[in-house]
C-alpha cells in the first residue's frame, strides 16, 4: 500500500493535500475521545470553560483501548462508530480540531463542518485493534480518568495505517463509489 | 444419582472462555477471512483483508484483544437434566466474567444503568440464556458482541403476505443501513419466526453457527445463499472501503410462528464474530 506520511501537529497545507482514497501513516500525537468525553467537553464549552487539551490543529481517535498488559502502552485500541460523535463533532471543528479518526460515514452536518473549517476524517480498518496497539509508544490520561476507557488519553503513534474518508473538500470514499 | 458439578468449576471455565474467545479468532473465520481474501478481486479489499488477518495473528500471537471491544459477555448455558449446580450459577458465570476479562486485558465495556451510564468495570453482568437439555453434561458458550455491529442490528414484525422475498429485502436493506459501521466483511444471523423476542434470540444464536456450512434444509440453504450473493453484491466490502466481501456467511434459524406473524430479526456479527464452548 502506498502511504502519505503525516506527521502531528498537522499543517493546514498537509492536510489540504489529501484526497480521499489515500492511505496514511500517521505519527505524533493524538487525542482519544469517546460517547462520554464529547459530551462532557461539550459540557465545558457550554459552560464557557477550557477543553482538557488544546483542539487547535489537533487529532481525535475515536477509540477506548483496552487496559495495558505489562509492557505495553494500551491494550487492543482499535475504532469506534464515528457517527456517535456526529452531534458533537462540527463544535469541536469551531474549537479548531482538524482531523477526526474513526470508522463508518459521517452525517451531513459533519461533512459540511470539514469542507467550512477544512479538516479530514479518517477512517482505521475498524476491528484491528492488536494491530494498533503494537503502533501505540505512550499513552497518559489526560482528562476524565473517573471514565475508564472512556477518558481521555494522549497517544503518541507511530505509522497508524488510515485512510481518506473524507477530505477537506468533502469528497468521500463513499460518495465516489455510489456516484460510480 | 445427579451428576453434581461445582459452581467454582463453571466460574474457571467462563473465565477461560472469555479470554479464548477475544484473544483467538475462531478457526472457521480464520478459514473464511482467508478464502475471502484468495477471491477478492478489489486489491484494496485485499489489503484490508491482509490487515484483518495479521492483526489475527498479532492478537494470539502478542495476547491482545481481537478488537478492543471486547464486548458485552453473552452467554449460553444448557444444563443437562442430570446436572445438579452446587451453587448459585448465575453469579459463577459472573464471576468468571470478571475473571476473564481481567486476566485478558479486556475493557470493561459495560454500564450499569442505560441512561445514567456508570461503568461497571469489570465488565458484568452477563446476558446469560439458559436452556435445558437430556443427559449429564453442561454446555456453555461464551459469545463477546461487540456493539458497532450489534448497534446495527434490527427487528421488525413482517406481514405473513411479505414472505420470504419481504424477508430477504429486509435483511439486505438492514446490511445495505449498517455500512461500514459494523465491521464487515460481517457474519449476518437472521432469525425468522416465533415471537419479536424470539425471532431476536434466534438471530443472535444464528451467529454461533460455524460459518461455511449450509443450512440442513435445502429451502433455506438456498436463501442463504441468495442473501449471501445479494449482500456481497451491495460493494461495501472490508472495512467498508468497497470491494465484494461485505459478508462471510449467512446464518438463518427459524421457529413456528403465529397464523398473523413474521418476525424477522437481523444480528450482524462482525469480522472476528466470537464465540467459544466448552462441554463439563
Amino acid at each position: 500500500m502506498q502511504a502519505v506520511h503525516l506527521t502531528t501537529p498537522f499543517s493546514d497545507a498537509a492536510i489540504q493535500r489529501l484526497r480521499a482514497g489515500d492511505w496514511v501513516s500517521l505519527s505524533g500525537v493524538v487525542y482519544t475521545g469517546r460517547d462520554a468525553a464529547h459530551k462532557r467537553m461539550t459540557e465545558l464549552l457550554d459552560g464557557g470553560k477550557p477543553l482538557p487539551f488544546d483542539p487547535r490543529g489537533q487529532a481525535i481517535y475515536y477509540t477506548g483501548p483496552c487496559p495495558a498488559p505489562p509492557g505495553r502502552a494500551v491494550g487492543s485500541a482499535g475504532p469506534t462508530t464515528s457517527l456517535r460523535m456526529d452531534a458533537y463533532a462540527p463544535r469541536l471543528m469551531r474549537e479548531g480540531l482538524r482531523v477526526m479518526i474513526g470508522k463508518g460515514e459521517r452525517s451531513e452536518a459533519v461533512v459540511r463542518a470539514i469542507r467550512q473549517y477544512a479538516g479530514i476524517y479518517l477512517s482505521a480498518v475498524g476491528g484491528t485493534g492488536a494491530l494498533t496497539a503494537l503502533r501505540v509508544e505512550q499513552a497518559e490520561v489526560v482528562a476524565f480518568d473517573d471514565l475508564g476507557p472512556e477518558a481521555i488519553y494522549r497517544l503518541t503513534v507511530r505509522e497508524l495505517p488510515l485512510m481518506v474518508a473524507i477530505d477537506c473538500k468533502g469528497e468521500s470514499i463513499w460518495t465516489t463509489r455510489r456516484s460510480r | 444419582m445427579p451428576r453434581l458439578i461445582d459452581a467454582a468449576l463453571i466460574t474457571e471455565t467462563v473465565a477461560e472462555l472469555c479470554v479464548t474467545a477475544n484473544l483467538c479468532v475462531s478457526p472457521d473465520i480464520r478459514a473464511a477471512l482467508d478464502g475471502a481474501r484468495s477471491c477478492e478481486s478489489s486489491p484494496l479489499a485485499r489489503t484490508v483483508l491482509d490487515m484483518l488477518l495479521e492483526n489475527a495473528d498479532i492478537a494470539e500471537r502478542e495476547r491482545l484483544p481481537v478488537c478492543q471491544d471486547t464486548g458485552m459477555a453473552v452467554v449460553f448455558v444448557s444444563v443437562g437434566s442430570d446436572v445438579h449446580v452446587e451453587g448459585d450459577m448465575t453469579q459463577a458465570i459472573n464471576e468468571g466474567v470478571r475473571r476473564g476479562y481481567r486476566d485478558g486485558y479486556c475493557r470493561g465495556s459495560v454500564v450499569g444503568d442505560p441512561i445514567r451510564r456508570v461503568n461497571t468495570g469489570d465488565n458484568t453482568p452477563a446476558v446469560i440464556h439458559y436452556d435445558f437439555e437430556p443427559g449429564g453434561h453442561l454446555t456453555i458458550t461464551v459469545a463477546p458482541k461487540g456493539f458497532g455491529s450489534e448497534n446495527m442490528s434490527a427487528v421488525r414484525m413482517l406481514n405473513p403476505s411479505d414472505g420470504l422475498s419481504g424477508a430477504e429485502d429486509f435483511v439486505v436493506e438492514t446490511v445495505r443501513a449498517a455500512g461500514a459501521n459494523p465491521c464487515p466483511p460481517v457474519i449476518v444471523g437472521v432469525g425468522i419466526g416465533g415471537t419479536m423476542d424470539k425471532a431476536a434470540l434466534l438471530a443472535k444464536q444464528a451467529l454461533l453457527r460455524e460459518t461455511g456450512g449450509a443450512h440442513p434444509d435445502s429451502f433455506w440453504a438456498e436463501a442463504e445463499a441468495r442473501l449471501l450473493a445479494r449482500i456481497n453484491a451491495l460493494g461495501i466490502g472490508p472495512a467498508g472501503f468497497g470491494g465484494e466481501t461485505t459478508a462471510l456467511g449467512v446464518h438463518i434459524l427459524t421457529y413456528p410462528t403465529h397464523i398473523a406473524g413474521l418476525p424477522v430479526a437481523v444480528n450482524i456479527g462482525c469480522h472476528a464474530t466470537r464465540r467459544r464452548t466448552a462441554v463439563l
